[in-house]
């Protein structure tokens, strides 16, 4: 019986069994934010244990940081410095590389990974956050951990893991004109809800997922923790490799041509099999948007708010008509009928040079609508500069978007900036729960098409009707 | 950390499904750089009138007088599903839970309970929310039983159960396993060389 390309990559990780289906896995990288990186770093030191392989962890700063031009250590949020500056300090006394406000290589932590070659295809990953998961798109083992764990990887190198089951959730055909890795990825958490994954590392797999391009993977991949998965991944191909050549940290020279070989390997056997396995059209998916407070709450973008008939077999009558009511939505009526109050494009799902560039592209020539208030964050300094350097800062500018410093920003609430209390906000982040975004904010996520071109229509909209390929 | 054996107390009844990280700490709540300080803000949003307010909600369970030394909280499906961050099990620690009984746990916040001295139980905890008066969880016996008299059975991995029993740190476990960790590390080394190539700075 084969082995799914998961299980090649664990297998080959496992140091030790420890019983109960828990196993010593070796971890290849560690990534580090200023939230909780500092934290985890400091506890260990004053535990007396050293980092057992500085070289191989890595710490930004995105979560706390303001995004504001001109930002400095001081924040917003109230006591945020504190955290730079213990994670700046933390990092200098560990040893490790840190990349600091000002750096090129700054910015949101599943952003830079890939981009700077960190994460790498066979390769173990963590980091203290939900949304590691993102990374598994260039065909590596990345996932979430605790503060905890992180200490414990740090001081080891290994992690006690709990083997997860596995998963493949197959799209086939194609995603129509349109229609994104974000949308495919809501249309994923509202076909299998958000436990539908829980205890599984998901395999994407299907002609829809390959033809993605690795920017677009790392969108799908980015939302699997909404499906409560243990992570997701994507084996690794030409795309990823091409992605890869002659990044940062990524192999060289001869270890380039030793690691490509070894990447290859990476795939599923035809004759292995899954705990679970499923299979999607992507032909079926058209462009989504969450209506409620909780991912698997998403609809096309062109439908009504539904009813609780409609949703009745996944959602249950409490969390319905709490997420209406917090919402403030009318069952019944289109989606496209509200109207919001803020934009905003960022976050390690959707704020990549190509997301920006789509984005600019229904932006170009354009105005914001005058109520909305509409943020552009590119998801790393690299972003950002690339962007500029093609002119997109212009035209985000130009419609009436502010353009921001790289980090996760109004991705989620830390306590500083936010959205106002039940406002409206069409974001082209991951997660949608209550106050989220600020308190009581009202989140609908989306594609960074659609923010783009609700930002402009003043109300949730449909970014296809400027093609002439969907009339409003 | 403190070895958890038998825990005698009232059980919370906060059975509500998908309780996320958020709403057991709230980002706003996680000021200082440090694992503690959390429990004033632990379930802010619900133990509150208002968001930065501390003024009692008198609505929530949480408030009602009698749980005050209540070491066990009930919780429906998905219970800690959200943000992963290990400051909702250091939150519900410093409050004084011992034990949160749930019909299913997200994984990284059930293993963060058990890093961090608490004992996750899968069980469906709304029989447990009718028996009358203190519940016993005895975790050498894993069994859970009522003063009534009623009784369940719960299931936990050897090792984690080890670790609550003696109060152990994982890291102290694996340290244990040091030369062997150095010994995979070197073999690997020589199959995937690109791994260990990388210069800090
Ligand atoms: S951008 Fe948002 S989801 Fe991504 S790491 Fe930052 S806070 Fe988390």
């Amino acid at each position: 019986m084969g082995k799914t390309a998961f299980e090649k990559i664990w297998d080959a990780h496992r140091v030790s069994e420890i019983g109960d289906g828990t196993d010593l896995i070796l971890i290849d990288r560690i990534l580090l934010h200023e939230r909780t990186g500092g934290v985890a770093l400091k506890s260990l030191h004053a535990s007396g244990r050293p980092v057992n392989d500085p070289a191989q962890v890595f710490a930004t700063m995105d979560h706390i940081v303001d995004t504001l031009p001109g930002r400095s250590d001081n924040t917003l949020m109230p006591t945020g410095r504190d955290f730079i500056l213990a994670t700046r300090e933390a990092s200098k006394e560990a040893g490790i590389s840190l990349f600091d406000l000002n750096d090129r290589r700054q910015g949101i932590v599943h952003v830079i990974s890939p981009e700077l070659g960190i994460i790498l295809p066979g390769a173990t990953l963590v980091c203290p956050d939900s949304h590691t998961c993102s990374q598994g798109a260039l065909g590596g083992l990345a996932w979430g951990i605790g503060s905890s764990e992180a200490e414990h990887a740090l001081a080891t190198s290994t992690l006690r893991v709990n083997k997860p089951k596995t998963m493949r959730i197959t799209i086939d055909g194609e995603l129509a004109p349109g229609v994104t890795a974000k949308d495919l990825a809501l249309y994923i958490v509202s076909e299998i809800s958000s436990s539908g994954a829980v205890g599984h590392m998901i395999e994407y797999a299907g002609s829809a997922v390959t033809s993605l391009d690795v920017e677009a993977r790392l969108t799908l991949c980015n939302m699997a923790t909404e499906l409560g998965a243990f992570s997701a991944f994507i084996a690794p191909d030409e795309k990823v490799f091409a992605y890869l050549k002659g990044r940062d940290y990524a192999p060289k020279g001869d270890d380039w041509t030793a690691a490509l070989e070894q990447w290859k390997t990476i795939f599923t056997d035809a004759d292995a099999s899954f705990d679970k396995d499923v299979t999607l059209s992507g032909n079926d998916v058209p462009p989504m948007v969450s209506w409620g407070t909780s991912p698997q709450q998403s609809m096309p973008v062109t439908d009504d708010v539904p009813l609780y008939s409609e949703v009745s077999s996944r959602d249950s009558r409490d969390s319905y008509d709490r997420a209406i009511a917090y919402m403030d939505l009318e069952p019944g009526e289109p989606l496209r009928s509200f109207s919001i109050d803020a934009a905003f494009i960022g976050s390690c799902t959707n704020s990549r040079l190509s997301d920006l560039r789509r984005a600019a592209d229904i932006l170009i020539g354009q105005k914001v609508a005058p109520h909305v208030k509409a943020i552009c964050v590119p998801g790393s300094t690299s972003v950002k500069a690339l962007a500029e350097a093609e002119g997109l800062d212009k035209i985000f500018l130009d419609a009436g978007f502010e353009w921001r410093e790289s980090g996760c920003s109004m991705c989620f609430f830390a306590g500083g900036e936010s959205f106002g209390a039940e406002e409206r906000v069409i974001t082209s982040t991951n997660r949608n729960f209550e106050s989220r975004q600020g308190p009581k904010t009202r989140s609908h996520l989306a594609s960074p098409e659609t923010v783009a071109m609700s930002a402009i229509m003043g109300h949730i909209a449909d970014a296809r009707m400027l093609a002439g390929k969907e009339s409003r | 950390m403190k070895p958890l054996k038998i825990v005698r107390s009232l059980a919370v009844p906060l059975i509500v499904d998908n309780i996320d990280t958020d709403i057991i700490i709230p980002s706003r709540e996680m000021k200082s750089v440090s694992k503690t300080g959390l429990s004033d803000g632990l379930f802010a949003g619900w133990r509150y009138t208002a968001v930065g307010s501390r003024e009692i909600n008198p609505d929530f369970v949480l408030n009602d007088a009698k749980y005050a030394d209540a070491e066990i909280l009930l919780a429906g499906d998905n219970m800690g599903c959200g943000s992963s961050r290990e400051h909702a099990a250091w939150a519900l620690a410093e409050y004084g839970f011992r034990v949160v009984i749930a019909r299913s746990f997200n994984p990284i916040f059930r293993g963060n309970c058990i890093r961090n001295g608490i004992l996750p139980v899968k069980l469906s905890p709304e029989p447990i929310a009718k028996a009358e008066g203190q519940i016993t969880v005895n975790l050498e016996a894993m069994t859970i039983t009522s003063e009534a008299g009623d009784g369940w059975n719960f299931e936990l991995e050897t090792e984690a159960r080890e670790m609550l029993l003696e109060g152990l740190d994982p890291i102290d476990l694996t340290l244990k396993r040091a030369a062997d960790i150095a010994a995979f590390r070197e073999a690997d080394r020589a199959r995937r060389p690109w791994i260990y190539n990388l210069k800090a700075g």
